[in-house]
């Protein structure tokens, strides 16, 4: 799950991270207001969306005055904002965030993601601050500092001290970019995140360290014991049809070709997928429907890939080992007769009661096509939608 | 032969009176010598009850002590997984099976840092489980579509394993061992640490190696393979049409900074000699092309 940089900052705030003072605004009005609290001379607008790159978009704008502010917010406000993260399609800006500027002297950059070799938080740094790290880590990987932290002792003084020297803080703000550090993994540690990303830290005029940006990502199987994270979730920023899916329990991801799956195991799902693309064809989603997949959630998983208007055919694609095919066919059968499903239909069933499920299938009077294989179903379901 | 489990294994089930424990263990204990090797249950407070004859105990060093079990299999729900597998490590367990899905990250690093210098060997996370087909069965995979034999078979995803295993049968082609890993990205046994095993096992001519995007693992184990695998390994790698940043069902299945591409598996793994297929209908036809 991922939440806002204001949001982030909130966060950052509570464990002593220091930010720029900010207030999140909903309207242009509230954009103005907020400039006027903070006060000073020189405010940053700053689009609330769920993707980096937003400066590059026009999502990160200076302004020197209350009226720059305004017109800033009223442009930014309800503009669909593309990054390189968004994909071509970008993000509507609904939220954003005014601050006050900040006196920039080193931009930095510092983040803490899970390395699953060592199967260890590590701390990344890089004096490299406010460009694309991936950049980096291509052109220049030995400009990215990478320290493996103890899960009991936490981060050590001596390793916070050494990557700050490495990334250039100067001799007397090593303390306090040591204090951040170890704050940031407390964020990252307490509130189960699997990402803390703040790029740029800066170095500022008055030698202070600064957490400029803030990019939080929550591992979602622990949000069960962060309930005050869960109620930062924005649901505009998420694929209408995923959040759906998830209240069902179905993992849904929603892609951009014309052919439905249906399939049990993640695994499986993303093999079908591929099969699919191996003989010409676009798969529109991944859908994994469990292993205890009942008719109600297969009925619910066709309702959500028929909200596509791209979708041209649908492939069912079971290896029934616990959950039977007879079980399968039903739901399948049930859920077809019940949204009227206008477009081609394919099932491959395989496991547990094939020979039952198979009849299930043939004695419902649906237009269903059969298929003896994935490969078999793939090239099937593609002639089907080509057809179509 | 096989690997990790043989028909000898005394196995205890953690979460044994739970709804998911209930089933599989019944389905477990009806497959093969499941009878004989089934032999103990642990749920805390319920200890002196039991489960269909399987006495249950309440804890799992009591269990051990008890009944001989040397393997746990563990149905225990998220939040209180890893501490389930704290305490069978504490116990000197062999091998511990963790089938459970969705334990947050954070607890699974504290538990394999308390895993150092221990004896106890995991399996999953998240995984379906470990399988000797005609022998024993411990976890979540269909056993009847399995068929014993000589072919080793390991991999990340369960209904992909079980995909493999079915055409392999459908070959005629019988399995020493399969293995599933599982999908999530901190974890015990990897890709290299079952290869080794298979590579070790009088009882497997060749293995099929099943792969997902999401971490190294199957780049690792391609290299291990280059230099010392003795016998025949093809591959498949799922995903090659998953978009980058996109949790794909499993935890562990994320493309994430440019990183864990199938295609960069694949290249890899072709580099290393195992011979891979872009088509996960074709897995067992491949196998049997380099018998």
């Amino acid at each position: 799950m991922n939440i806002h940089e204001y949001q982030g900052k909130e966060i950052f705030r509570k464990y002593g991270v220091s930010t720029p003072r900010g207030i999140p605004a909903f309207s242009v009005d509230e954009a103005v207001e907020a400039a006027r609290t903070l006060g000073g001379s020189v405010w940053v607008v700053k689009a609330q969306i769920h993707a980096g790159g937003r400066g590059k978009g026009g999502g990160v704008k200076v302004a020197k005055s209350i009226d720059d502010v305004r017109v800033e917010a009223t442009k930014m406000l309800g503009m669909t904002l593309v990054t390189h993260q968004t994909g071509p399609a970008g993000r509507v800006v609904r939220r954003l965030l005014v601050e006050e500027g900040a006196d920039i002297k080193k931009e930095l950059y510092v983040a803490l993601v899970v390395d699953r070799v060592l199967q260890r938080v590590v701390l990344m740094a890089s004096s490299e601050g406010g460009m694309d790290i991936e950049e980096v880590a291509a052109k220049t990987p030995e400009k990215i500092h990478r320290v493996p932290i103890d899960p009991v002792g936490g981060l050590a003084d001596a390793q916070a001290d050494d990557v700050a020297q490495k990334i250039g803080i100067p001799a007397e703000l090593v303390a306090p970019a040591r204090e951040l550090f170890k704050s940031l993994y407390r964020v990252f540690d307490e509130c189960d995140c699997s990402l803390v990303e703040v790029n740029p830290m800066i170095v500022t005029g008055d030698a202070r360290v600064v957490a400029l940006d803030a990019k939080l990502n929550f591992d979602s199987n622990a949000l069960f014991r962060h309930p005050d994270v869960v109620a930062m979730r924005d649901l505009d920023e998420e694929d209408p049809a995923e959040v759906e899916a998830s209240k069902f329990d179905l993992s849904y991801i929603s892609l951009d070709g014309d052919i439905g799956c249906l399939v049990n195991g993640a695994g499986l799902a993303m093999a079908t997928m591929d099969t699919i693309k191996l003989y010409g064809g676009n798969p529109a989603n991944f859908l994994d429907v469990g292993g205890g997949a009942t008719a109600e959630k297969v009925t619910e998983a066709f309702k959500i890939m028929l909200k596509n208007p791209n979708l041209k055919a649908i492939l069912v694609n079971i290896f029934g080992g616990i959950m039977k095919c007879d079980v399968i066919a039903s739901g399948v059968v049930a859920a077809a007769k019940q949204v009227s499903l206008k477009v081609p239909l394919v099932v491959r069933l395989e496991g547990t009661n094939v020979d039952l499920g198979k009849k299930i299938l043939a004695d419902s009077g649906l237009p269903i096509i059969s298929a003896s294989n994935m490969g078999d179903a793939a090239e099937k379901v593609v002639a089907a939608a080509k057809s179509k | 032969m096989s690997i990790l489990i043989d028909k000898n294994t005394r196995v205890l089930t953690q979460g044994i009176t739970g709804k998911t424990g209930q089933f599989h263990t019944r389905m477990c204990r009806d497959y093969a010598n499941g009878k004989n090797c089934f032999v103990a249950g642990v749920t805390p407070g319920k200890g002196g009850q039991d489960f269909e004859g399987i006495p249950i105990f309440n804890t799992v060093a009591d269990a051990k002590a008890k009944t001989g079990a040397t393997v746990s299999v563990i149905y225990v729900p998220p939040p209180f997984a890893a501490a389930a597998i704290d305490e069978a490590v504490e116990a000197d367990l062999d091998l511990v099976i963790c089938i459970t899905e969705g334990i947050p990250v954070r607890d699974m690093i504290r538990t394999r840092y308390k895993m150092r210098g221990r004896k106890t060997i995991l399996l999953g996370p998240n995984c379906p489980g470990a399988i000797t087909p005609e022998e024993i069965k411990i976890g979540i995979m269909p056993g009847h579509i399995h068929r014993k034999g000589r072919i080793g078979v390991v991999s990340r995803s369960g209904t992909l394993t079980y995909e493999a295993v079915g055409q392999l049968t459908a070959l005629g082609l019988g399995q020493s061992s399969a293995v599933g890993t599982g999908g999530d990205p901190v974890n015990g046994l990897k890709h290299i640490d079952v290869l080794k095993m298979f590579n070790d096992d009088p009882g497997t001519d060749a293995v099929i190696m099943i792969g997902e995007i999401g971490g190294s693992d199957e780049e690792t184990a391609a290299r291990w393979v280059k230099a010392n695998m003795k016998k025949p390994v093809v591959g498949f790698i799922a995903g090659v049409t998953a978009p980058p940043g996109k949790r794909m069902g499993h935890a562990g299945a994320i493309i994430s900074g440019g990183k864990g591409t199938a295609q960069e598996k694949l290249a890899v793994m072709e580099e290393c000699g195992i011979r891979v297929t872009r088509n996960p209908a074709e897995m067992g036809k491949l196998l049997k092309s380099v018998l």
